[in-house]
């Protein structure tokens, strides 16, 4: 029952850091450039499929998984500078609808390339174990220990980026006060490409880190786009800190809650019916807590701007 | 002596850790211009604003008429009869000046949510109209989208929406911000008239006109009022002297002196 | 007729911009009359469904255009009552009620308290957080639909027989599409007195100046609630229809990018318009209906033709009128630009 509890904290703890890959260039894109980007997934989808690409053409998992990076950090590029750039005044309206014709664009530009079967990207041969935790008693696939390390070591780089350098120190400013940033002599035009491109780099780096557990398939990044905007609403639009706590907060509800849920509704209702009913439920608690985080701290947990 | 409409009792307003509005008292009596002066930042805006109902005030209390407003909607407070103007024109641009006074006049009348009943007769919102426009100078342009007005033009519909609410109380935010030396002539004399039929606090950096239009005058720093009383006494009060001259706004320190 | 604040006015401003006159409307109606009959004379019945899934999707779409064009409030969640719309008739159906006078108010009221609620909070938040939480709520509802079995959880709740009305036939087509120019008449019948009602106008007066209409004493918070109240009910209404159209409801139905096109329907045809929800429905489904018997890759075209939109027709279809009227007048009074969503951006 424990190594369970711990077997599950640790998928959670896997969720909450792929979420976070995503909710910080989700939150940076929103806090910086003010603008609504609802293809953030798509990106996401599009770095999982360059590196199932890239993954049959080279057979080899990390050489993919670099190509993709970069791939899709060119691909961010240029979007932000033929359309987002343009966005960027714009209404949240337009925002919103310019992003979700991207969307539909991205899925159906991915159906015709790829088709419409899901694609596999192998695991590494090295990876494919599992790690003995505890002797005997608890074992976890190594390969998801490699997604946490990863992810852990982004969070940190991204804070060292935030807190400790130059450009850094230009992004909060820009979090906080665009035009003021600005007139500070930010130059914020370069700063936006830089932003949006690492931003593209972290979709495609958490897409192709999933892709061995999941199916990398058309509509993947319309799921997980909506508990990325929970993650960066809870954790304060604009504010890296937030992303971090807000994923990993968002991670764990969604993962021990579905253990949790799914426990106590067996007591409750036929198991088969709990099966179903605790994923959903759990997911339902993400949402909620969302709305609680607006409606008590509209601000987020952890503000960008005073 | 009039008795007095409006009471501020110990009001509070914080920011984070700055005190906007510090244990601030207020006597506002009835059919007097009373005029708000300060250094910037002292938290004119602040008071005005949460007279109106648009910031809530932190403790404290708003007597208006004898009744506690402090914690009533802005929407309640208009009903009351305390309206305000905005120092930054807040118009509806896209629309009529006949378009913008009717809305006011309707929000008067209370039948915003009648949404089936037809609405065969609306000359009451006409006649409204016309009258606030007459108020302020502005019947030759009843049929003009508000954002090709000039300023002063537009400045005037700025105050000729609140005068539609029919108000007893106006909160006037610096009504005279942008304006020409004739367009602000006007704007003095259009005040000047109104005191008769209402109450007015004003806020105005233009320290000419608010000398010249004031009945009395409080100053306000850093959130406190330090003085209140008619125009010769502020003007040779030692502590506003102090107070404006301790400060960097010479400009609105002169004409004091 | 109103008086339109004013004799003789020439001028169109936002306040009754697009507003049908009456000649326009009869004429519409009779064209959705006999439109069927010449479907079926020249043997296009398969046409009289699709026009009867246009005219519930004008529906749905115009009661989006009363929250998103006219008051400026921004819904990202729509799908929610559209689908309690929806489900409240399947699940009815399902425990054996199908009168029509029972099901279609039970809908109508069942998405106008999930509006009222979900509204009462949102309407508490602005601008970004505004989209987001219409979008979290939604998404609450698309859980709830598929993990409750009872109600068919992913594969959605299929009824066996379409709403009743004692001695009509509306298992037929052409019996169920006048049945939904019935009710949707009605709609816009009411949709057309709101507009242009006082609530309407303040609603408008609201998105063009919050804080104006603020201070000139109107309850904004109230106003807003009920516009949202009354648009979520109306695309209930519009579920409702929709699931005796399709005989059963999906969760298909209340997932976020059903939101997204009823959106992207009362953007193409014009927010802020009275035709616009109604124009951009029609306009979507012939596109999709044409398009996707040419190529499956109706979705490309849709994004690339949004794209355009966005970026060089921002306000629809319906807001041609006044740019040609703009042309031909030249030199004349200057027209108020065309109808933004009406938006205060957060910062």
């Amino acid at each position: 029952m424990l190594y369970l509890f711990i077997e599950q904290a640790l998928n959670g703890l896997q969720y909450g850091l792929m979420l976070f890959l995503l909710a910080a260039g989700l939150t940076l894109v929103f806090g910086i450039m003010d603008l609504i980007n609802l293809a953030h997934g798509s990106l996401y989808m599009i770095g999982a499929f360059l590196a199932a690409a890239f993954y049959q053409w080279l057979g080899s998992f990390f050489p993919a998984l670099l190509l993709a990076i970069i791939a899709t950090a060119l691909i961010g590029v240029i979007l932000e500078r033929i359309l987002y750039r343009r966005l960027q005044g714009m209404s949240h309206l337009s925002q919103v609808l310019a992003t979700f014709a991207l969307i539909l664009i991205a899925n159906e530009t991915i159906k015709i390339i790829f088709g419409a079967q899901p694609l596999m990207i192998g695991m590494p041969e090295s990876l494919s174990g599992p790690i003995e935790l505890v002797p005997d008693e608890l074992y976890y696939p190594a390969y998801r220990m490699l997604i946490i390390g990863v992810g852990l070591a982004v969070a940190l780089g991204l804070y060292l980026l935030v807190n400790r350098t130059r450009i850094g120190m230009w992004m909060r400013a820009g979090a906080s006060n665009p035009q003021m940033a600005a007139v500070m002599g930010v130059r914020i035009k370069p700063l936006f490409t830089f932003v949006f491109a690492l931003g593209a780099a972290l979709c495609a780096l958490a897409g192709a880190l999933l892709g061995p557990l999941l199916a990398v398939s058309v509509g993947m990044g319309e799921s997980i786009l909506i508990p990325a905007f929970e993650v960066i609403v809870i954790g304060g639009i604009g504010s890296m800190r937030g992303a971090l706590v807000g994923a990993l907060l968002v991670g764990m509800i969604d993962t021990l809650g579905r253990l949790a849920l799914t426990f106590g509704l067996k007591l409750v209702v036929d198991s088969a019916t709990a099966a179903t009913l605790g994923p959903t439920l759990a997911s339902m608690m993400v949402s909620l807590l969302m709305v609680c985080v607006l409606f008590f701290r509209p601000q987020g947990l952890f503000p960008a701007r005073g | 002596m009039s008795h007095t409409v409006l009471q501020v009792d110990q009001l509070v307003k914080r920011f984070g850790g700055l005190v906007a509005t510090d244990h601030c008292n207020l006597e506002i009596r009835a059919g007097e211009v009373h005029a708000l002066i300060g250094p910037n930042g002292a938290g004119k805006t602040t008071l005005l604003a949460q007279l109106s109902g648009e910031l809530a005030a932190d403790s404290g209390r708003i007597l208006f008429e004898g009744r506690d407003i402090t914690r009533l909607p802005i929407h309640k407070r208009v009903a009351a009869g305390i309206v305000r103007s905005f120092q930054i024109t807040t118009l509806l641009p896209r629309l009529t000046v006949r378009e913008n006074l009717a809305l006011a006049v309707q929000a008067r009348t209370g039948h915003s949510f009648d949404f089936l009943g037809t609405v065969a007769d609306e000359s009451d919102l006409d006649q409204g109209a016309d009258e606030a426009a007459r108020r302020v100078g502005l019947s030759d342009v009843m049929e003009q989208i508000v954002g090709t007005l000039s300023h002063g033009r537009q400045r005037a519909l700025e105050l000729g929406m609140a005068l539609a609410c029919k108000p007893r109380l106006l909160l006037l935010d610096e009504p005279m911000a942008g304006t020409d030396p004739e367009e602000s002539k006007r704007m003095g004399e259009l005040i000047h008239s109104l005191r008769k039929d209402h109450t007015l606090i004003l806020v105005e950096h233009d320290m000419d006109a608010v000398f010249r239009l004031a009945d009395r005058i409080s100053v306000l720093v850093a959130g406190r009022v330090i003085a209140t009383g008619s125009p010769d006494e502020i003007r040779n009060n030692p502590q506003v002297i102090a107070a404006y001259l301790g400060d960097d706004e010479t400009q609105s320190a002169e004409p004091i002196q | 007729m109103l008086s339109r604040f004013g004799p003789g006015r020439k001028i169109e401003t936002p306040l009754l911009i697009g507003l049908p006159g009456p000649w326009t409307a009869i004429g519409v109606a009779l064209l959705l009359a006999i439109y069927p009959l010449v479907m079926s004379a020249i043997g296009e019945d398969f046409f009289i469904i699709v026009g009867s899934r246009i005219l519930i999707f004008a529906l749905a779409a115009s009661a989006l255009n009363l929250a998103l064009g006219y008051g400026g409030m921004i819904s990202l969640g729509h799908a929610a009552f559209l689908g309690t719309g929806a489900y409240a008739v399947a699940i009815l159906a399902k425990y054996g009620i199908v009168a029509a006078w029972v099901a279609l108010p039970v809908a109508v009221l069942a998405a106008a308290l999930a509006a009222c609620l979900i509204g009462a909070v949102s309407l508490r938040t602005r601008g970004v957080y505004f989209i987001m939480i219409t979008l979290a709520f939604a998404q609450l509802f698309y859980y709830l639909a598929i993990s409750l079995p009872e109600f068919g959880g992913d594969d959605g709740l299929p009824i066996s027989a379409r709403s009743v009305i004692p001695g009509l036939p509306l298992d037929g087509d052409l019996g169920f599409y006048y049945f939904v120019l019935f009710i949707a008449g009605l709609a816009f019948v009411l949709l057309y007195r709101l507009v242009a009602s006082r609530f309407g106008r303040a609603l408008v007066a609201i998105r063009e100046n919050e804080r104006r209409m603020a201070a000139i004493g109107y309850p904004i918070y109230r106003l807003k609630l009920m516009a949202f109240t009354l648009s979520g009910g109306l695309a209930g209404l519009a579920g409702a229809l929709l699931a005796n159209l399709s005989m059963g409801v999906t969760p298909h139905t209340l997932t976020w990018h059903q939101s997204g096109i009823l959106m992207v329907m009362v953007i193409i045809g014009g927010s802020g318009y009275f035709w616009g929800g109604i124009t951009g429905a029609a306009i979507f489904l012939l596109l999709e209906e044409t398009i996707s018997a040419h190529t499956e890759h109706w979705n490309l075209i849709l994004g690339a033709l949004l794209l355009f939109i966005v970026l060089v027709a921002p306000d629809g279809v319906m807001s041609l009128r006044e740019r040609v009227l703009k042309l031909l007048r030249g030199g004349g009074p200057p027209a108020p630009e065309a109808i933004p969503a009406g938006e205060e951006k957060t910062r």
